[in-house]
């Protein structure tokens, strides 16, 4: 296990209001390791990555990106920090390309006839083609709308942005809940292949198998609070779920 | 560190990203300029008709080919905006009104400044810019109400349309504003080797525009923001600013499209753009858009434009009876959202429900 973690997680504490949707929560996410969030509906999974990603501010406690602590107002200094966020939902722009959703936001431009500025489409499907490969998908549609694709090729679209970016830690949030089994495999599979590439990544499911799967450390929360952690090899299904409703 | 087992599982469950089984690229193709078909379908028709009863030519006539075109530039001019809005899944029913609005400022400013002694070009040219300037005025309201206010697009814009149909009456004082400017009545009925000028200017707007919405960030963002809020929102895209930009757009169009109804009929009207709403939507329906955004361009809206354009002359052409025009253009819309939901399905995009 490599020393210095990307992300540090200390004693975070976060309120709306009257209710505590966490209270001093702590853990660690090493380069090449996979931490995986467990934990009942509105056991503050969702708070804590929504502080991490700049979605909000946490009220109390630290933090740390590679030891600098961070406190980011939008999500978009997150991302420029190297944090990347895969929702549920994916956030891809259906009508665009793989290139044109990897580039969102942050066009490149190139010059025609040496005045007229226009969108780089070339570079942006170089690019679509080389990110996808680094995840072993030999992309040939490259013009196609990403409406064409599945939902795992969708997943593996919005996980090679994050690389793209140079993403150091990745959250995903549910990759694999609307998907087919087959396709499960695969989004695994992705995640695995984060890991071998260095990234950090965040695991949040509610499925048991998947965590034991691909998790290095499994993070328990119950009602905003850290109900303990454990190493996949060394603990059972039924341990876990103790751990989240408590008893 | 490295796990070969991610590389293989992915190698063996997933050589090639090919995108779903659809039918063959040059199907898709034609699909997207089935606008431009139905023109080319229309006009066979009218030819045919037309000769069969004995007539002249329809297609091969200058004269026919300047009314169609001269005849299409005004709702032209609003479905160019009409088209950013749609893509964006929003839509402005306020052009109609405020094209009204910018013909009549327009005229009013071209008689005040010739009454000051300006000299009648620099009165067309100052006017001109004016009627178009004041424009943004109600597509800004139109952006900040939908942007920052979160009112949706159908009902801000329908509040505007009574707001700008007010002002235009008043400022018009119920009536139409004459104007008596040679210079200002030739941008509406002067020709440069035989093409009109009102067709000059539209050709030289949907270049301008298509480079807009295919060639710069502003455009694609557009795209961006009709398939998925959530998508542009997240991708660091200021969606406030973008809607707003996108209304002034639509709105500045309007008012570009109430100048040019000034020179052409050399009088400011309230009312100039009122059948000319529906028209503009029409022809971005035609086109190949989506209502629910996230799909349309340029091209398809001009063919959409000369659709309608060629139902309706082409009819009096032919001498049906003018109400006929109504129900042509209707089903043609009609027919061209069945079409399109059935290409979707057949091409493997999600139908937006």
């Amino acid at each position: 296990m490599p020393s210095e973690p990307i992300l540090s997680v200390r004693n975070v504490s976060k309120a709306f209001g009257a209710v505590q949707a966490l209270n001093r929560v702590s853990f660690d996410v090493a380069p090449g390791q996979v931490v995986a969030l467990a934990g009942d509906n509105g056991a503050g999974k969702s708070t804590l990555i929504k502080a991490i990603s700049g979605v909000f501010r946490h009220d109390e406690g630290d933090i740390l990106l590679e030891s600098k602590p961070i406190d980011f107002a939008t999500p978009q200094e997150a991302r420029d920090s190297g944090i990347e966020t895969i929702y549920q939902d994916l956030a891809l722009a259906d009508n665009l390309s793989i290139g044109e959703n990897i580039f969102l936001g942050r066009e490149p431009k190139r010059t025609l006839f040496g005045f007229l500025p226009i969108l780089d489409r070339k570079k942006m499907a170089a690019a679509a083609q080389e990110t996808m490969a680094r995840l072993d998908f030999h992309v040939t549609r490259l013009d196609a709308p990403v409406a064409a694709f599945s939902g795992g090729q969708r997943q593996a679209i919005a996980i090679g942005r994050a690389l793209f970016w140079n993403a150091r830690l990745v959250i995903m949030d549910e990759p694999t809940a609307a998907l087919g089994v087959p396709e499960q495999r695969r989004v695994l599979a992705l995640i695995k292949s984060l890991k071998a590439q260095g990234k950090g990544v965040i695991f949040i499911s509610h499925n048991l198998r998947d965590i034991f799967e691909v998790a290095d450390d499994i993070v328990v929360f119950r009602r905003g609070e850290n109900a303990g952690a454990r190493k996949p090899a060394a603990t059972s299904h039924d341990e876990i779920v103790k751990l989240m409703v408590g008893g | 560190m490295a796990s070969p087992t991610a590389s293989e599982t992915i190698d063996a469950q997933s050589p090639r990203i090919a995108g779903r089984s659809g039918p063959h690229p040059i199907l898709v193709r034609i699909a997207e300029l089935r606008a431009w078909l139905f023109l080319i379908l229309l006009i066979v028709f009218f030819e045919i008709w037309s000769r069969a009863s004995g007539g002249d030519s329809f297609i091969f006539s200058i004269y026919n080919l300047q009314s169609i075109t001269v005849f299409a530039t005004a709702p032209l001019f609003l479905a160019l905006g009409q088209t950013f809005v749609i893509i964006s899944a929003g839509i402005d029913l306020s052009l109609g009104f405020i094209m009204g609005l910018s013909s009549v400022i327009a005229a009013h400013s071209a008689n005040y400044l010739l009454g000051w002694g300006v000299h009648p070009l620099l009165a067309t040219l100052i006017a001109c810019l004016f009627g178009s300037a004041i424009a943004l005025l109600p597509g800004l309201v139109n952006g900040w109400l939908i942007a920052q206010l979160k009112v949706p697009p159908f009902i801000g814009t329908l509040g505007m349309y009574g707001v700008a149909r007010g002002s235009a009456y008043l400022f018009a004082g119920g009536m139409t504003v004459a104007i008596e400017n040679d210079w200002y009545s030739a941008i509406g009925n002067g020709r440069v080797y035989g093409v009109p000028v009102l067709v000059i200017l539209a050709v030289i707007a949907c270049l301008i525009l298509h480079y807009v919405l295919t060639q710069t960030r502003f455009g694609q963002h557009t795209y961006a923001m009709g398939a998925s809020k959530a998508a542009a929102s997240r991708a660091g895209i200021n969606l406030k600013r973008l809607t707003l930009k996108i209304y002034l757009l639509s709105a500045l169009m309007a008012g570009v499209a109430g100048v040019l109804y000034t020179g052409r009929f050399s009088a400011g009207a309230p009312q100039a753009g009122e059948p000319l709403l529906l028209d503009s939507i029409a022809a971005v329906v035609i086109g190949g858009a989506s209502l629910f955004g996230g799909s349309g361009t340029i091209s398809g809206t001009v063919a959409g434009a000369l659709v309608i354009a060629v139902i309706q002359y082409g009819l009096v052409f032919i001498d049906v009876e003018p109400f006929w025009q109504f129900i042509a253009v209707g089903a043609v819309i009609i027919v061209s959202v069945l079409v399109d939901q059935a290409q979707r399905r057949l091409t493997g995009g999600r139908l937006a429900e």
